[in-house]
């Protein structure tokens, strides 16, 4: 993973939109947060593989960025990315790491499931 | 005979701390063990430290470390059985106790260890040691292997008491260390580099503790 180009990604998106792509997006604290301490808040979600389409999407920010992608009817928003798959250029994987490296975030868009 | 040791844990990597020294020193002494990891950890936060891998890499990275981590061990036979992370607790139950029972079936083993159902902290070690109980307990009680749960939950001993069987793993630490070197994704835990274990290692990693299941 590299850091975010934003023109780059913003291209990606472009290229995504108006198809039938598949999604995978979550946002994690890790399993072990309130284990580790007891004053962290343990919370994970993760969708993979929703089946969406776009109409317009756009990248945001100076870094961490923002993405929001707008479908028919609703919003796929994430805040907090700050890399990229520069080697994938069928695919768009994003993620948005901590100071000590670890995954908080991450969006991924296919036209193949993931 | 050679004893039959099956192991029933979720994630790669749930075997090196608690339970790889215990391993080694089974197989060493003659006995047989078939691995059988529910997931490959794909949904983990830590990449690498630094990260090296993506959350799209991270299951192909992690079944490679899987597999080092078993062969430093000395693990005959890995079974990867293919749920997803993060899902067991959500998981058919049907799929789940059919996986697990044919396995168990098949193998009849003397021992199996797993996650101490409540008191494993993470909800797929919770939900693994579950599944283990209740088809080992849906077994006629002369058929049940001995069942070591490993348990780290805060104040656990509260709850079950003191860990009843410990194995001293001190002439296995090259083993154990390997193991948790081998998920090098995960975990990169300081002092471990050295040629010679230091006491504070020793001490840290020199043994191992489980509670046998008692079936009501």
């Amino acid at each position: 993973m590299q850091l975010i180009n934003a023109l780059e990604v913003q291209r990606r998106i472009d290229q995504l939109k108006d198809q039938d792509i598949y999604l995978h997006l979550e946002m994690t604290t890790g399993a072990y947060a309130s284990h580790n301490d007891s004053s962290k808040h343990p919370a994970a979600t993760f969708i993979s593989n929703a089946s969406i389409q776009y109409s317009q999407g756009s990248i945001s920010g100076v870094g961490p960025f923002r993405v929001g992608l707008k479908m028919e009817r609703g919003w796929v928003y994430s805040e907090g990315l700050t890399h990229y798959e520069e080697t994938e250029p069928e695919r768009l994987i994003m993620a948005g790491h901590d100071s000590a490296g670890k995954l908080v975030v991450a969006l991924q868009l296919s036209r193949e499931p993931f | 005979m050679n004893k039959r040791i099956l192991v029933v844990l979720p994630h790669p990597d749930d075997e090196c701390f608690g339970l790889s020294g215990t391993l080694a020193k089974m197989i060493r002494e003659g006995a047989e063990v078939t691995y059988a990891c529910l997931t490959l950890g794909e949904m983990a936060r830590t990449m690498g430290i630094p990260p090296f891998a993506n959350r799209v890499t991270l299951p192909q990275v992690r079944k490679l470390e899987l597999e080092a981590s078993c062969r430093i061990i000395g693990i005959q036979d890995l079974r990867l059985l293919g749920f997803h992370d993060k899902t067991i607790e959500f998981e058919e139950r049907e799929l789940l106790d059919g996986s697990i029972g044919a396995i168990l079936q098949e193998l009849k083993p003397d021992i199996v260890f797993t996650f101490y159902p409540g008191y494993s902290v993470h909800p797929d070690h919770d939900a693994t040691g579950a599944a283990v109980v209740r088809v080992i307990g849906g077994l006629p009680e002369k058929d049940r292997p001995v069942v070591y749960c490993m348990a780290f939950a805060r104040d656990h001993q509260l709850a079950i008491g003191m860990p009843d069987t410990q194995f001293d793993v001190g002439d296995y630490l090259k083993q154990k260390i390997g193991s948790i070197q081998a998920h090098r994704s995960q975990f990169q835990v300081p002092g471990l580099d050295d040629k010679k274990p230091s006491r504070e290692v020793r001490e840290r990693f020199g043994t191992e503790r489980f509670w046998t299941y008692r079936f009501e």
